[in-house]
């Protein structure tokens, strides 16, 4: 038998009407799109560029990478001297991040923190190391302590502390809190349980966080010398001050050598540890 | 010898969970524990063990109040009481003889509990225990290797390692399929009498309560509304215990006959 009547049985189902949007949400969406649109036209219009010098550009860069050809191998011991640095405080200063970084990753967290007070005191030290750049912490060293090494390394340290507790804290708080009531459970004290609950949950992300902050210090240490806080930079720096292109060539291929290596390294201890 | 009087758990200012509850557990007795979901069960087993804090009320084992215990003498007290869990609540990525260990976290000095430097009678109690219930061969192997069966063993030996005076479990057998769920009430049983250790065990199977306990306590909305022998555990009984089945599984009755209607149409 075919329906009889119009607003029951099967055939109801069939036509009733369907869309993902009312035509209210519709045209608060087209709203929206529009809005970004007319930002995205706002925005370019006010970044004044010099039409004249950006045409240009090809020609300039053709001219750059030919006075660069073929990279001197003068002065090589200097590079692969510092170049060594590089590594030197990249290395050091990720090393001594990751042990400073634990206490303040405990008491930013909130499950493991002992009282409001450390709470905050955590934040607040993973806040202001997170919001000056590796940059700004060297100038600033480089200003109290003089140029050199030492001033590279505790910028990175600086910088690598609120990154490191950040994430160390985030995998803190997300452990899982069965084990820790078991232990809660036998009567263990708070310290036991750091050691036994929550220490073994957050090992790999520990492992992983470590070493992807040692890859990242590698390229930022790169750049350290431009301020005079040691590496490779200062001597970049120098070659182009004095516009040898062709000594930059060799020290802008030894970084990007140096780049690759260290992320087969960390992919490699990546794999190894976790 | 467990002695709790008018006990009374409330969550914040919603209706109690446990509303004036007495209960004398003598030892060497294994006592379950069975009722619908909500009944309280749970919240009573952790309110023995203060991993969920009382109201009001008492609990007395053997001569000791637990409920006004502080900081240390609270660890203290914990410690002579073992807990097995529904999820085994192990630490997944230890060794399964660190696992065991922990369970005598509350006796250990630190320095050993970081170094892994167990006294020598605790490594042989371990042993002992883990031969006990056929897990010793796996002593190195992380807790995340392990079965379900396996780690419910593990969770068994670790509260044994407390050299408790009680043995709460809670649900030991739900995440378990049925052959292993007997084999770990049968070892339940054997370990209470020959440890001579009271039990008292939260359980859903009503079959499994009656054949591996002597005593049944039967809940409702955070009363005791049944206690005595398997035997006296009648089908009238039964029907009252499971008879308040809580609002949001009669909310998923009503849907479905809603749904039988409309499939009726």
């Amino acid at each position: 038998m075919v329906a009889t009547t119009q607003n029951s049985g099967p055939d109801a189902i069939a036509h009733r009407e369907w869309a993902r949007y009312t035509s209210k949400q519709r045209w608060q969406r087209f709203g929206a799109m529009g809005l970004v649109a007319l930002a995205v036209v706002w925005s370019l219009s006010t970044i004044n560029v010099i039409w004249p010098w950006l045409w240009d550009a090809p020609q300039q860069m053709g001219d750059l990478f030919g006075r660069m050809f073929p990279p001197s191998l003068e002065g090589w011991k200097d590079i692969a001297w510092t170049l060594l640095e590089t590594i030197n405080i990249a290395t050091i200063a990720t090393f001594f991040a990751v042990f400073l970084s634990l206490p303040i990753a405990l008491i930013s967290a909130q499950n493991t923190t002992p009282n409001r007070y450390t709470l905050w005191l955590g934040r607040f030290i993973l806040v202001s190391s997170r919001s000056v750049n590796t940059i700004i912490w060297a100038l600033l060293f480089v200003a109290v302590f003089g140029p050199g090494v030492l001033a590279g390394i505790l910028a990175i340290v600086f910088r690598s502390l609120g990154f490191l507790g950040k994430l160390l804290g985030e995998a803190i708080e997300e452990i899982d809190r069965a084990p820790i009531e078991a232990l809660e459970a036998v009567g263990a004290s708070r310290f036991k349980i750091l050691i036994y609950g929550v220490i073994p949950q957050v090992m790999p992300t520990f492992f992983a966080v470590s070493i992807l902050r040692w890859d990242i210090n590698l390229r930022e240490s790169t750049v350290l010398g431009l301020v005079g806080a040691g590496g490779i930079g200062i001597i970049l720096q120098g070659a182009i001050d004095t516009f040898a292109w062709q000594t930059v060539a060799t020290i802008l291929l030894a970084i990007i050598g140096l780049v690759i290596i260290g992320e087969a390294i960390s992919a490699y201890l990546r794999k190894k540890v976790i | 010898m467990l002695r709790i009087k008018e006990l009374v758990k409330r969550y914040g200012d919603e209706k109690a969970v446990l509303k004036n509850l007495n209960l004398e557990v003598p030892g060497e007795s294994v006592v379950s524990i069975i009722g619908a979901s909500g009944a309280g069960k749970s919240t009573l087993l952790r309110c023995i063990n203060r991993l969920v804090e009382p109201s009001s009320g008492s609990i007395e084992l053997n001569g000791t109040e637990l409920t006004k215990l502080e900081g240390k003498s609270l660890r203290l007290a914990r410690r002579r009481i073992g807990m097995v869990f529904q999820g085994f609540n192990l630490i997944e990525r230890l060794t399964v003889m660190e696992n065991v260990q922990s369970g005598r976290l509350g006796y250990l000095p630190a320095w050993r509990a970081v170094s892994r430097k167990y006294p020598q009678e605790d490594i042989d109690r371990a042993f002992h225990l883990m031969e006990r219930v056929g897990i010793a061969h796996y002593a190195n192997k992380r807790a995340s290797e392990l079965s379900g069966g396996e780690r419910q063993r593990v969770g068994v030996v670790r509260a044994l390692m407390q050299e408790p005076e009680i043995l709460l479990a809670d649900e030991p057998t739900a995440s378990l399929d049925p052959k292993t769920s007997r084999q770990i009430m049968e070892l339940l049983r054997a370990l209470a009498s020959e440890l001579q250790l009271p039990v008292l065990i939260n359980i859903h199977n009503v079959n499994e309560a009656k054949e591996y306990t002597q005593r049944i306590v039967g809940m409702r909305f955070g009363r005791i509304i049944f206690d005595g022998e398997p035997v006296d555990l009648s089908n009238d009984a039964m029907d009252e215990i499971y008879a308040g089945v809580p609002a949001e599984e009669r909310g998923g009755a009503e849907s479905s006959t809603h749904l039988r209607e409309v499939a009726a149409k």
